[in-house]
């Protein structure tokens, strides 16, 4: 079902995703992007650099959110903006919830918008990846 | 907070530009991309489907252009800094047309602004660096800023 602007009000809750990322996700991750940086793939390398273990690329969380607001909104919306801010590190064989909600929403230039704080929280319900998306959203 | 780790030369460099590249904008890549992702979104990969909602093809996935990476820009911050380890510490991206397989995409970074700041782990060096994606017609697709720390 499309999210039709005038559906959606400040405070409209993104329906969540969760994410449990393996090993092989990473790794596939890795050839796809193309970022062969170690400390997403090799256990001992990150170790050895301080790190608890393989940790997810923050690309990939940003991938996600993009992944949660363009679902919600449907193929005939329009993302315009996506940031992320990465404020902590992210295991694998962990639950992810991705969240959000509508903060504005407003016309401009004839364009129907809203915009939305997005983030991504670990098992501990610790905000990891706060960030913030606007989308042009289709009208009735 | 001691701005010492920045040089003169880092401090000239804010404006500077990488080499422009360009690669072509494969169908598989953008399937292999949004699989790894675990994205099942048809917009994708099913052209039929892109179609009927205004696309003239199926398209990239919101951060598929990161595949593109930029040549590197003509200053290396870790030689300047001494600071020899990375953290990506953000995304901030906009969107202004569709990427469609079959497109080329011209990638140019450049070197925006740049920070020192006092972290849990000593002096930290924050850059942010503008990346250009333009296709052949020469329109801006995209822009990613980035943020890269160095600790």
């Amino acid at each position: 079902m499309p999210v039709y602007w005038e559906d959606v009000q400040e405070g409209t809750e993104i329906p969540p995703i969760t994410k449990n990322c393996s090993t092989q996700q990473l790794v596939m991750y890795a050839g796809s992007s193309l970022d062969f940086y170690q400390i997403h793939y090799d256990k001992d390398f990150a170790l050895n650099n301080n790190l608890p273990g393989v940790i997810i690329h923050g690309a990939l969380k940003n991938a996600w959110l993009g992944q949660l607001v363009t679902n919600w909104a449907g193929p005939g919306a329009k993302l315009r903006k996506l940031s992320v801010q990465y404020r902590g590190m992210d295991l694998t064989d962990e639950d992810l919830t991705l969240a959000g909600s509508v903060s504005r929403k407003y016309e401009m230039d004839g364009k129907h918008l809203v915009e939305c704080n997005i983030w991504m929280e670990n098992s501990k319900g610790e905000k990891t990846t706060p960030g913030a998306a606007t989308v042009e959203l289709p009208t009735k | 907070m001691s701005k010492e780790i920045i040089s003169q030369k880092m401090r000239d460099a804010i404006g500077v530009k990488s080499q422009p590249v360009s690669y072509p904008v494969e169908r598989w890549h953008v399937k292999r991309f949004a699989e790894a992702i675990g994205d099942d979104n048809p917009l994708y990969y099913d052209s039929g489907f892109a179609k009927q909602h205004g696309y003239k093809d199926s398209v990239v996935s919101p951060t598929f252009l990161r595949c593109m990476v930029p040549e590197p820009l003509p200053i290396d911050p870790k030689e300047e800094t001494g600071l020899d380890r990375v953290l990506d510490g953000g995304s901030d991206w906009e969107y202004f047309e569709p990427v469609y397989p079959g497109n080329t995409i011209t990638v140019t970074s450049e070197f925006k602004d740049m920070n020192v700041k006092q972290g849990r782990m000593g002096e930290m060096f924050i850059g942010q660096v503008i990346t250009r994606y333009s296709n052949a017609e020469g329109d801006t697709v995209a822009t990613q800023t980035s943020t890269r720390i160095l600790y």
